[in-house]
């Protein structure tokens, strides 16, 4: 089936329905659209029941991993001896991610109750939210909605008058990738370098000031109150039975209306390209899609016609992770935005592990061999050798997000990088 | 980290099985089998695990991922590999990764011969690099007033840093910058100036931490080592010296779980070092005419006999820096002559107390051995004796190098066994020379009464004996005996002679020293 053909793609406006609209920052505006309706009728449920409706709705985590969501709320203590933590993980890093950014820039309000929720559920008395330093002017606003929920008896002691206390503060992380990981994020949150420790323990066993902890990504905390409204079931008509519900697409690159968007799980990623994104400018050819952001292996244009779940993409030999597609037209140099890539996550390793400190770093000066011509037949060999010593040896999974790429650029586009080498052996 | 309980865990490594208790890791597990995992992060002695430099990652079977074995518990019934060939390539690549950027300056390293990088990288056999690339030139700074910091050569396996934190309570070395570009730095504006900075040379395990004293002195091959005791202060930390062509070049601490540990402080290692310096006395001198003659031993001995008086009255000085048999056999000199009591002199300093390892401390007595004189009789004294004209005099191993020029010229008889050489000493009767505790064996006794045994590190210079074996064989003369003793008999004259010590033999003393008076259990198993 070539293109273009109709599609008719249905919008849906979970998360986004308030995007672009700068009065729903505002709280009493917030409340006029609903808000809030899911925090108090958390209150009036058990931390169990919480748990359960996430739990049935089959809400996965969206910071790139998609574990599911209620399960890991049941890993927290059931009976709490401490202080129990709950962390928003607002430090979106991945290159080609950006929703997380449009939930603080608009709609800071829904976080701060899907926060309060997910904190009921896990008997968390102080929540956390870990927002990048590069998002200076978004964490304005969402401080603003701090405060304001503050003072409206939405957090703090006796929680609208149901007795329940919870706290929640607002970090600046100073731009680290790696801050993204959840014990980095909590090495960095209790005045340590960003720099993930050996599991276990596991965050929900020891976390933030060695207390149990649940690390949520911003998106994941932003659909719970709408499942709490509604129910599990509303929440699964959409999507798939394994990856339920809505998702923020990140779409970047040579597209014709790049830009968030949010749809069903499970729409073929050939139409949130073509369809949804208009395709690549210019009448322009798509060379590479990086479905997930940049840690995710590339896909051809053939490879496109895919459903958009956890498990559709996995199958397609990459990833969802967090809906990001980066595009590449026909004009890209593979070997180029490769190289760029690598870069990045060279630049990115907190330098713990050997492997990660000194092999990203490797890749990417080999890249950069290759891409200014002085390349050699060998360097693949090298290269497809360190995508061996790159995976699973490391703390975290840093170095495995180079070689998703790497290896796919290596099997997909081998020719681009002969082409370069110019057969030297 | 990890508590050990009486429970037993039964485990295969590498087709060995093991029996431990629960609570150990793999690493510790394959270390009771005999087998070593290569590592460098982990430290026994440092209690925080980041699994960070991937050396010590094994295969489980069963299990697709290679596990960090030093976070690895060890659970029943696990069959862990060390030498699969999933193993094995990832050691080899962590080698090749850790080479990448390494300046393989070895020839010119004081770590060479003992870098466990240098020893893996031959283990693995990786004699050409599939790099094309420039390394990466990081430099090198003084980290501290007396250790350099060579980036290149860096691990960054944070040993440094996290016994800095955890070991020494003292925050003072961080990470800076991360990546490939990542190194091992002071905070800005302050100095690395704790009391137990030298262990994070000892901790390194490749050569990025040298000592200035040490640097460029000796190659690991030249030197040879002794294990000995500190004689710094009254803790008595475990060491081991270590000698060049006669020359104490570097102190290192020797693991005691009861006593230091892994670590010793920094005065204990710059008080050693000094003790190359000094006069030495190296021929045993008698007066006669007036004035100092230089005769062989056997007439010294022979002349001392006949000439020493006995039963006048008269004071003596010994030194908490002399061995346990030395003083014994003082106090049976003493006895001979007719001389009661006698004294010693105590330097004392500051504090400091290592708060990760509160048993390690340097002591306000800076001597070794002021337990051990106190055994036998003598007790501290702040002042020397004065000397009425005609009193015998007796000095033993107290250097006089602060008394007064003519300090025991009006002795009736002044007896003066000692390594040194100070004005004062010049006045004496007669001056026999005596080894340092570095040219000999023996053993002192510590604060807290424990019995521990140095070996003999250098060679005495010139004829110099040690004190217990001149005034053994002095005392022998004429009774028939010969007074030729080996150190471990002298030591049971000594035990004998003491009360405290009875019965306790130069073997059960060993090299991790026992306390008689002591309820101390059996040193504590490693870890």
């Amino acid at each position: 089936m070539g293109y273009p053909h109709s599609h008719e793609l249905e919008v849906v406006t979970i998360l986004s329905r308030h995007f672009g609209d700068p009065k729903a920052r505002d709280l009493q505006t917030w409340l006029s659209y609903g808000g809030y309706e899911g925090l108090k009728q958390a209150l009036g449920m058990e931390p169990g029941e919480i748990t359960t409706v996430v739990k049935d709705s089959g809400l996965r985590g969206r910071g790139g991993a998609g574990f599911p969501t209620g399960l890991k709320w049941t890993f927290m203590p059931q009976e709490q001896k401490g202080p129990h933590y709950l962390c928003c993980n607002a430090d979106e890093s991945e290159p080609g991610a950006f929703k997380d950014r449009e939930i603080l820039r608009w709609v800071p309000h829904l976080l701060i109750e899907g926060c309060l929720i997910a904190a009921r559920a896990i008997r968390a008395e102080h929540i956390y939210i870990y927002v990048r330093g590069e998002y200076f002017p978004f964490t304005n606003i969402l401080n603003d909605a701090v405060v304001e929920a503050y003072e409206a008896g939405y957090i703090g002691a006796n929680i609208l008058g149901s007795g329940w206390n919870c706290d929640l503060t607002v970090h600046i992380g100073a731009g680290a990738y790696i801050a993204g990981e959840e014990t980095g994020l909590m090495s960095s949150l209790t005045g340590g370098r960003a720099e993930p420790t050996i599991k276990p323990p596991f965050p929900a066993q020891s976390g933030v000031f060695g207390s149990p902890t649940t690390v949520n990504n911003v998106e994941t905390l932003a659909a719970v109150p709408m499942i709490v409204v509604n129910g599990s079931d509303w929440y699964r008509q959409w999507g798939t039975e394994k990856s339920p519900g809505t998702k923020l697409w990140c779409c970047s690159g040579h597209l014709e209306r790049p830009g968030n968007y949010e749809l069903a799980l499970g729409v073929s990623l050939k139409d949130v390209i073509y369809e949804v994104c208009g395709g690549a400018p210019g009448g322009k050819k798509i060379k590479a899609v990086i479905p997930g952001g940049s840690s995710t292996a590339m896909l051809t244009p053939d490879e496109l016609d895919v459903p958009t779940t956890y498990e559709g993409l996995q199958e397609a030999g990459s990833s969802l992770g967090t809906a990001s597609p980066i595009v590449l037209n026909e004009d890209v140099n593979i070997v180029r935005a490769m190289r760029r890539i690598a870069d990045f996550y060279a630049h990115e390793s907190c330098g713990q592990c050997v492997q990660c400190r000194e092999g990203t770093s490797w890749v990417a000066q080999i890249l950069k061999r290759i891409e200014v011509g002085d390349g050699r037949l060998s360097d693949l060999d090298t290269l497809y050798d360190l995508c061996e010593q790159l995976t699973g040896r490391t703390i975290c999974v840093l170095a495995d997000s180079v070689v998703f790429p790497l290896r796919s650029s290596l099997d997909k586009f081998r020719g681009e990088y002969e082409a370069l080498i110019g057969g030297r052996a | 980290m990890n508590e050990t309980t009486s429970e037993a865990i039964n485990l295969t490594i590498d087709g060995v099985q093991v029996t431990v208790p629960k609570g150990m890791t793999v690493l510790q597990a394959a270390e009771r089998a005999g087998i070593v995992v290569p590592h460098y992060c982990y430290h026994p002695g440092i209690p925080s695990r980041p699994a960070q430099c991937r050396m010590c990652l094994v295969e489980v079977e069963g299990q697709p991922k290679l596990q960090p074995s030093c976070v690895l518990s060890a659970t029943d019934g696990m069959s862990i590999l060390t030498q699969s060939d999933m193993a094995k390539e990832a050691r080899r690549s962590v080698i090749e990764f850790l080479l990448l950027n390494h300046p393989i300056d070895c020839p010119i390293c004081d770590a060479a011969g003992q870098c466990m990088l240098q020893d893996y990288a031959f283990e693995t056999h990786q004699l050409e690099s599939r790099s094309h690339e420039e390394k990466l030139v990081l430099g090198r700074d003084r980290i501290a007033d007396d250790i350099l910091y060579f980036a290149d050569r860096c691990i960054l396996c944070t040993r440094c840093v996290r016994f800095m934190r955890d070991v020494a309570g003292d925050e003072a070395l961080l990470v800076a910058q991360r990546g490939h570009k990542a190194y091992i730095d002071t905070f800005p504006g302050k100095d690395l100036e704790n009391e137990f900075r030298g262990n994070i040379v000892d901790v390194c395990p490749v050569g990025a931490l040298v000592h200035v004293d040490f640097l460029f002195k000796a190659r690991s091959w030249d030197m040879d080592s002794a294990p000995s005791i500190c004689p710094g202060c009254s803790n008595g930390c475990n060491i081991d010296i270590a000698v060049k062509e006669n020359q104490i070049v570097r102190v290192k601490p020797r693991y005691n779980a009861d006593v230091n540990g892994f670590w010793m402080c920094d005065y204990g290692r710059k008080h050693l070092v000094m003790a190359n310096r000094g006069s030495r006395v190296d021929l045993p001198l008698i007066r006669r005419d007036g004035e100092l003659e230089a005769v062989h031993w056997g007439e010294a001995l022979e002349w001392l006999s006949t000439n020493l008086p006995e039963g006048s009255s008269g004071s003596a000085v010994v030194s908490a820096h002399d061995s346990t048999e030395s003083l014994a056999a003082v106090r049976a000199l003493l006895g001979r002559i007719g001389i009661d009591g006698g004294g010693f002199r105590l330097s004392r300093g500051d504090e400091a107390e290592l708060t990760g390892f509160p048993q390690l401390k340097l002591r306000a007595e800076r001597a070794p051995n002021a337990a051990g004189a106190e055994l036998f009789g003598f007790s501290e004294t702040k002042a020397l004796p004065e000397v009425s004209p005609g009193d015998i005099l007796v000095v033993v191993g107290d250097r006089l190098e602060d008394a007064p020029a003519d300090y025991g010229s009006r002795a009736g008889f002044f007896l003066y066994i000692g390594s040194h050489l100070s004005d004062a000493v010049r006045n004496a009767t007669a001056i026999l020379p005596a080894t340092t505790f570095a040219e000999m064996e023996g053993t002192f006794v510590s604060h807290e009464g424990r019995v521990q045994r140095f070996h003999q590190a250098l060679v005495p210079p010139g004829v110099a004996r040690p004190t217990w074996m001149i005034l053994r064989r002095l005392l022998a003369l004429g009774s028939g005996e010969s007074g030729m003793l080996e150190v471990r008999e002298a030591f049971a004259v000594a035990a004998s002679e003491s009360g405290e010590l009875a019965g306790l033999s130069w073997d059960e003393v060993g090299l991790k020293g026992v306390n008689p008076g002591g309820s101390s259990a059996p040193a504590a198993k490693l870890g």
